[in-house]
């Protein structure tokens, strides 16, 4: 209780994901996320009593897709976060700790994948596979190029771990590489793996809506993203309709704000450096 | 330079790093401070100077050079004191210096922020003299810190502190991390600069050995309090505190291979002092009177002050 | 005499790659032998750049040499199978010079004690893996209550250093490599941790390997000595011949530079030498600092002579002297001084020609 006293930015972030959290649970009870289909509601309503959010061109009612879409879009960007902090880190711990060839070809394509816009690459595979594409697809999309970074980074973390003395002691205590990655180099980085693991996460989530809004995501569903592609399809900023893109805005400046809150404190435990006595 | 007396106390926390420290310095003296890590012989040095960075304080105490109470004067009439008066060789001062700029610069740059008034030619020159003065040829001038070896940066330091001519320098272990052939030639070149400029020098360290060789009078401290200022010829033929035999006994000697002889016992943490004398625990002619009261520093005999029941 | 951990003419040669334009040479054709049956402690001291650190971590298999072999029982650490390598790691251990960083500090301290158990299988149950924690920990003269379940910050440096030599001694191991072991440890504690290392000699026979710069501290804990300049040897042998009676003008310089802690002040009235950039690329490393030096220093590095039964210096101050290989070092390491003949046949400098 006290430190969370000296981490202000943690609790905002936390605090911010729990509020949308919560809009999300006690949406599910108050509004039928089936209202977030097409034609269950008239269109194009400012918001009202019935319709808080108002209600879109194709009939949606926004509240609905507000409380149906802004898991979904969480959902992507933490199955990509997972997978592309998962694979990096694995191959961040074994081309640092083993060295060699090895390090040599990882790093080659680290470095490679990273020079090359990401958004490019993933408008490729999304337009190779447009047809039928799920939520869970569209996370494994983002998660293709989600890896390059945490590999990096935390490649050169194990780097400078590695010639710490109690590297040397465990192998000279008999332990094995593999287990020396587990056992001595995790759990030092775990604060570091989480600060990544949330900074993974917003890039996915911001792959996915600038894929989304360009019409690459999966059309059926309603999320954050898709949403504002209707919101350009429909011209609604043209035509006033401001509760149809305020609405979603919100939501990811929500999203943003509070994993950016969440990585600033994460970090402030992984670098206790960066604590500053004032 | 008249007598140069600190008396303070710094509670870090409730801490206090460095209690009720006292001590004079005389002109041309080379005094040193020895104790182990943690007995406050760097908060010492670092509060005669006033640079004691929070959460630490002085909490009491003065420090008076040639009769100014230094802990009275404002912030910045204490900055235009260090260095002009007394300088300070910081500890791992390899690191004091800035990478990116050339040694003439950050020598020159101490002049300007003293105001010392020179034409770019006197600069120079002054430069030259000073790097001279240390033993650096006068190329080191164009060349930046990474270049140096670190004897030739802790030189480097030296002459950075002694560019103003101080009237006391503190080296707080100058000789850290160096080979004991580099050691002995920054040691001289201290010594050298010191006799050129009459100043006086502090020397704070653990080296007991460096201690004998370099200063003219010796205190010891322990666990934040001094328990012993002798001349340093009469610390070493007749120690007058128990903790000052045992860690003389305990230093390797070319003389004899001997059994060896630690104290034992530990350290004791400044938060969590032993009542009486701090160093009872671990000493082996402790009685009842030294658990619960705390000896004074007193004069023994003449010169020789030590903080103990038994003498 | 049967080796027990040999060095035999390794050479260890950092960069000087296919991308690297130069290349350091960190040890030069360096031989050591421990003998299997005759356990001793062997000092190798020598200065930041010396190549001690670089020995060290070929003598533990941590690097491999550029050149020559590093041996263990007669085989080469390279060419090791598993199960050998597992043997050689248990008998072979290391106290590093850093009491802090050796612990990782997400574990208490009891993890450097109890992965070896676990991983050696050194005790068949819980409670018999702590009767042989304690006893060891007691061995060092530390009490168990107090340092287990403790973590490494809340150790003083001296505690620490000592559960690194109980971690050492709970594998029974044959050789102890000390890297520098005091020089972080506070004075009033050095004297304890050489002298359970030196018990750990006398009472279980483990041979030692002190590697460090302080010439006082190996004088006191060894038997014989390897004086390290540039990667090279410039003086070995019986410990009280080599500090007594230094004959290589680089020991002279170390053992004058040391500050003793007497009032006899020697130290100031002589100027050290000053080291000149100007290296040879082929002659006596020395050359550029030696106050004696001739025109043949500069053009090809001296061999070792061997001045006494039991001992040898690399200078040609002493060319009269037989010359002794470099892999035969061994042989002047285990002529120990009483065993040699008295200081008065020792061979003196010879005067260089004007």
């Amino acid at each position: 209780m006290s430190y969370l006293r000296r981490n202000p930015s943690l609790v905002v972030g936390i605090v911010l994901l729990s509020a949308l959290l919560l809009f999300v649970v006690i949406g599910h009870f108050v509004v039928d996320t089936s209202k977030s289909r097409p034609l269950s509601a008239p269109a194009v309503r400012a918001p009202s009593a019935a319709h808080p959010f108002g209600t879109d061109r194709q009939g949606r009612d926004l509240f609905a897709a507000m409380v149906a879409g802004t898991p979904l879009t969480l959902r992507i960007g933490f199955i990509a976060g997972f997978l592309g902090v998962g694979i990096g880190a694995m191959l961040g711990f074994v081309s640092a700790y083993y060295r060699g060839t090895l390090d040599a070809v990882i790093r080659g394509v680290v470095d490679i994948g990273l020079t090359v816009p990401g958004l490019l690459v993933l408008i490729i595979i999304a337009v190779s596979l447009r047809r039928g594409l799920t939520v869970d697809q569209m996370a494994i999309i983002v998660a293709s190029l989600a890896w390059l970074n945490p590999a990096r980074t935390i490649r050169a973390q194990v780097l400078s771990m590695r010639e710490r003395g109690y590297v040397e002691v465990a192998r000279l205590s008999g332990m094995s590489g593999p287990e020396i990655i587990v056992k001595e180099l995790m759990p030092n980085l775990l604060p570091y793996l989480a600060a990544t693991l949330v900074n993974s996460v917003s890039a996915a989530i911001l792959a996915s809506i600038g894929l989304e809004v360009l019409g690459l995501g999966p059309i059926d569903s309603p999320t954050l993203g898709m949403t504002l592609y209707w919101v350009n399809f429909n011209a609604a900023l043209i035509n006033g309709w401001w509760w149809w893109w305020a609405a979603p805005i919100v939501i990811i400046l929500v999203v943003f704000l509070g994993l950016f809150f969440l990585t600033v404190g994460l970090d402030e435990i992984a670098n206790p450096r960066l604590r500053r006595a004032i | 330079m008249r007598d140069l007396c600190v008396h303070y106390d710094t509670p870090l926390g409730a801490v206090k790093a460095a209690d009720h420290v006292t001590f004079g310095l005389r002109a041309g003296e080379r005094l040193g401070i020895a104790g182990e890590s943690g007995s406050g012989k760097s908060t010492m040095a670092l509060a005669i100077l006033r640079m004691i960075k929070p959460p630490g304080r002085i909490a009491a105490g003065e420090v008076k050079l040639d009769g100014v109470d230094l802990m009275t004067l404002s912030d910045e009439e204490m900055r235009r004191v260090r260095l002009d008066r007394i300088a300070l060789i910081p500890q791992g001062s390899m690191n004091a210096l800035n990478p990116v700029i050339r040694i003439k610069e950050q020598i020159a740059d101490a002049l300007r922020d003293h105001r010392v008034r020179m034409s770019a030619r006197e600069t120079e020159t002054r430069v030259r003299e000073l790097l001279e003065s240390v033993g650096l040829r006068a190329e080191v001038a164009d060349m930046f810190p990474h270049e140096l070896s670190g004897g030739m940066k802790r030189r480097a330091c030296i002459a950075v502190a002694i560019s103003l001519w101080p009237r006391v320098i503190i080296a707080d272990e100058p000789t850290s991390a160096l080979d004991v052939v580099v050691q002995k030639q920054v040691m001289e070149t201290l010594a050298r600069v010191q006799e050129n400029l009459g100043a006086s020098v502090i020397l704070v360290g653990h080296d007991m050995g460096l201690m004998a060789q370099f200063v003219d009078r010796l205190g010891v401290m322990y666990a934040g309090k001094l328990i012993e200022v002798s001349p340093v010829r009469e610390i070493f033929t007749r120690p007058l505190h128990p903790y000052t035999r045992m860690l003389i006994a305990s230093l390797p000697s070319l003389e004899q291979k001997g059994t060896f002889r630690g104290i034992p016992g530990l350290i004791p943490l400044l938060r969590d002092l032993p009542p009486g004398c701090a160093f009872h625990p671990r000493c082996p002619q402790a009685f009842d009177r030294c658990l619960t009261e705390e000896p004074a520093l007193l004069e023994k005999h003449p010169g020789g002050w030590a903080a103990c029941h038994l003498t | 005499m049967r080796t027990l951990l040999e060095a035999r003419s390794v050479t260890k040669v950092f960069g000087g790659g296919v991308f690297e334009r130069s290349s350091t040479v960190a040890l030069e054709n360096f031989s050591l032998a421990i003998d299997a049956d005759r356990p001793s402690i062997i000092a190798v001291v020598g200065e930041s750049g010396s190549g001690k650190t670089t020995l060290a971590r070929l003598l533990l298999g941590l690097t491999a040499p550029t050149s020559g072999h590093v041996l263990y029982e007669g085989q080469d650490l390279q060419q090791m199978s598993r199960e050998r390598r597992r043997k050689f790691r248990r008998d072979i251990q290391v106290i590093f010079q850093d009491p802090y960083g050796v612990y990782n500090p997400f574990y208490r301290v009891d993890h450097v004690l109890a992965t070896p158990v676990a991983k050696f299988g050194l005790a068949r149950s819980r409670a018999a893996a702590r009767t042989l924690i304690d006893e060891v920990l007691r061995d060092v003269g530390l009490r168990p209550e107090e340092t287990l379940g403790r973590f490494p910050h809340q150790l003083s440096g001296g505690q620490r250093q000592r559960v690194m030599v109980a971690r050492a001694l709970l594998l029974r191991p044959r050789v102890i490599l000390a890297d520098e072991p005091v020089s972080m440890v506070d004075a009033s504690l050095r004297a304890t941790i050489l002298g359970s290392l030196s018990a750990m000699h006398r009472e279980r026979g483990i041979s030692i390997i002190y590697i460090t710069h302080d010439l006082a501290t190996a004088y006191q804990i060894s038997d014989t000595i390897v004086v390290l300049y540039g990667g090279a040897v410039a003086e070995v042998g019986d410990v009280e011949l080599v500090v007594k009676q230094p004959q290589h003008p680089y020991t002279r310089l170390l053992l004058s530079s040391i500050p003793l802690a007497t009032t006899a002040r020697t130290w100031m009235s002589e100027f050290a030498t000053v080291a000149s950039s100007a290296d040879t690329e082929t002659g006596c490393k020395f050359a550029a600092r030696c106050p004696s030096v001739e025109k043949v220093c500069r053009e090809t590095a001296p061999p070792l002579f061997k001045t006494h039964a039991a001992r040898a210096v690399a200078c040609y101050l002493y060319r009269d002297a037989p010359t002794l290989d470099a892999d035969a070092i061994g042989s002047v390491l285990t002529a120990s001084a009483a065993a040699s003949p008295p200081a008065s046949q020792t061979i003196q400098p010879t005067r260089s020609r004007p």
